[in-house]
């Protein structure tokens, strides 16, 4: 019989202390896999959030903040950027197309943006995907609306419905803009980024709910109705941010430094993947401190185990005083132990990847709802591999602990049974 | 290997645990001949189980020289003694003498999967590993139907009875058992002692038996007084 059939009938005779020193190993595989998952995938999932475009550009600020409103529209802008100046950098020689984006409204906690139908065209997304509706078609009247795939499915949303927008970004709001409600014209496909949870609007729309509100609010005595509204003019005086895309990617440095040297108003172009590469940067002391949190959980479920065998080891020193008798030498004692610590590694790591797939087909509904990171289910990469190689190393090399002093023991006590 | 030499050839052996610690074995002389059955007598403290590590191999003098079946122990490394050991001997200890976690058949069989040579000795005969470990059972009074149940379930006797079968498969030229009786009442003692010479007698097996219960000697060819052999205990009174 090889010594690991027999290091196996062995941990077989002690079924319930050898599955729970594998389930907690398991738990702590499963959770130092899931931040791992997490970590890159959330970083992919951000990444994907926009492509194509190769300048954002808003009120002078921080880039990561610019970031956030503009792109992922959390937080606010402190800042507008004047319509003229956006023209006047849509006029420049080097851009090929731009984007106006104008936020401040909600519905029902999802941001409106007023944008016009460049946005359709223009913006991209993961490899370079364009939006695409799931039904109906692009904003045409001053009052129309095109909701992302999760505002239709949370609020069960369809073609033609009315929707009020509600003044400032809170999930609750006390000022709706309900005399000039919207018809919801078209509703796009899932993306999987924050385009999912917005509603979209004419810069035109956002203009018309906010004719009167000028100082903030809606003037007292004051109300021009939807129609009336409809004649007066509604070119925007301002806009949030805009997203630019170049003639030539090379051009990048050049329309940016015009942009941050812009005379008329200060401005702030950033260069979309530096900011996410930044804003990563800024999360990375969190995932850092995760990693390694779960990486010492690992290493305690591993110390349970060394306990456990070296535990056992007094009760098991008659079994190796007899396999000593029968032949086996030193070594094969050695084996035993640090096979057992091998078997317990191996199922504690097929069941933390197994426990992982399951935590993940459940989770992964709620993660993209609450958070808006789309997380794909996928095969464990090279790198998760590793991790479980190197978790597997450790756990053999704590396992050498009690295999070498079961080794000692069976030197130093032969065939003599000591009890 | 000399067929002709003597099972257990012990000259001028001195042993002692640590470096500078007292002697507990000093043997000037102890010859076993080929199919002997010998009964040693000796307490416990005596230095019995010093002397049967010895001669398993387990252990080296500091001086004087081991041979089993003409083989020097000295001559060679750990690795090969404890090949030797589990190519030539089989033991029986006073109780414990099972793995809790093997079957029945597969503690009979353990020494068959340390040695090739006892493994091929039943192959030679044509019978399977199995067969051989039930025909042995049953010689020893373990019927077959019994050898379903774990080993935790057997008593003390029936205990004793496996492990002289796990001692005796394969054929190995010696059998060396230490009070393998003690933990047994007196009518299983004297049962057990039959089935074991009876099975000694029939592989002529070279057979050390060591107790302390002189009652036993008589069905021995030979009895030694290990006290009076070891010239450690005589010098310390």
């Amino acid at each position: 019989m090889h010594i690991l059939v027999l290091a196996f009938k062995s941990m077989m005779n002690r079924k319930f202390t050898i599955a729970l020193t594998i389930f907690s190993i398991a738990l702590s595989i499963m959770l130092l896999l899931g931040v791992e998952r997490l970590r890159n995938d959330a970083r992919e999932s951000f990444a994907n959030t926009i492509s194509g475009t190769d300048l954002i550009v808003g009120a002078r600020s921080g880039s990561v903040q610019l970031l956030l409103y503009a792109v992922f529209r959390i937080g606010n802008p402190t800042n507008n950027v004047s319509w003229e100046s956006y023209q006047d950098i849509k006029r420049q020689r080097l851009v090929a197309w731009t984007v106006p984006l104008s936020l401040g409204d909600s519905h029902h906690g999802f941001r409106v943006l007023g944008t016009n139908l460049d946005y359709f065209r223009h913006y991209r997304f993961g490899g370079g995907e364009a939006l695409q509706f799931a039904t109906g078609v692009p904003f045409a009247d001053v009052y129309d609306a095109v909701i992302g795939a999760d505002v239709a499915k949370n609020l069960n949303y369809q073609l033609g419905q009315e929707i009020v927008l509600a003044h400032g970004t809170g999930e609750v709001s006390f000022m709706q803009h309900a005399d000039k409600p919207f018809r919801i014209v078209g509703i796009l496909r899932k993306t999987g980024t924050p385009v999912d949870r917005t509603v979209h609007v004419s810069l035109e729309g956002i203009e018309a709910i906010h004719v009167g509100w000028e100082s903030g609010a809606p003037r007292p005595g004051l109300s021009i109705d939807a129609e009336q509204t409809r004649q007066m003019n509604l070119q925007p005086k301002s806009i949030t941010a805009a997203l630019v895309g170049l003639k030539s990617r090379l051009a990048a440095f050049r329309v940016q430094r015009f942009i941050n040297e812009y005379p008329e108003e200060p401005l702030l172009a950033a260069l979309p993947g530096v900011a996410l590469q930044e804003l990563w940067d800024t999360m990375a002391i969190a995932q850092r401190a995760l990693l390694a949190i779960s990486i010492l959980v690992v290493l305690v479920g591993i110390s349970g185990m060394a306990t456990a065998i070296l535990t056992s080891l007094n009760e098991r020193r008659r079994e190796m005083a007899v396999l000593r008798s029968v032949g086996a030498r030193p070594w094969h004692i050695f084996v035993l132990f640090v096979g057992e610590a091998g078997v317990v590694m191996t199922l504690a790591s097929l069941t933390g990847i197994a426990a992982l797939y399951v935590t993940q087909l459940i989770a992964r509904p709620i993660i993209q709802s609450q958070l808006g990171l789309f997380l794909p289910i996928h095969p464990p990469s090279t790198h998760e591999l590793m991790l479980i190689g190197a978790a597997v190393s450790a756990g053999l090399l704590v396992g050498l602990i009690p295999a070498y002093r079961a080794y000692r023991y069976s030197l130093a006590d032969g065939m003599t049974i000591r009890l | 290997m000399d067929t002709q030499a003597d099972a257990i050839n012990i000259q001028n052996l001195t042993f002692h645990w640590r470096k500078e610690g007292a002697v507990v074995l000093d043997l000037p002389r102890l010859l076993v001949g080929r199919g002997e059955r010998v009964f040693i007598k000796g307490a416990s403290g005596s230095g019995k189980s010093t002397l049967l590590s010895l001669i398993g191999g387990v252990l080296l003098p500091q001086s004087g020289d081991v041979s089993v079946l003409g083989q020097p122990l000295r001559a060679l490394s750990s690795a090969k003694r404890d090949a030797f050991r589990a190519e030539h001997i089989g033991f029986i200890f006073q109780m414990f003498n099972l793995i809790p976690y093997l079957p029945i058949i597969d503690n009979v069989l353990l020494p068959c999967r340390f040695s090739r040579r006892r493994r091929l000795n039943i192959e030679r005969r044509g019978i399977g590993l199995r067969d051989e470990a039930v025909r042995l059972l049953e010689h020893l009074d373990l019927p077959a139907t019994m050898l379903q149940r774990p080993v935790t379930e057997l008593s003390v006797g029936q205990q004793q009875r496996v492990a002289a079968a796990r001692a005796l498969i394969g054929g190995p030229e010696l059998v060396i058992a230490d009070e393998p009786t003690s933990a047994l009442d007196a009518d299983r003692r004297s049962g057990f002692l039959r089935l074991l010479l009876k099975e000694c007698a029939e592989q002529n097996t070279t057979l050390l038996f060591v107790s302390h219960d002189s009652a036993l000697e008589p069905q021995f060819d030979r009895g030694i007084q290990l006290a009076a052999i070891n010239q450690a205990v005589n010098e310390g009174g």
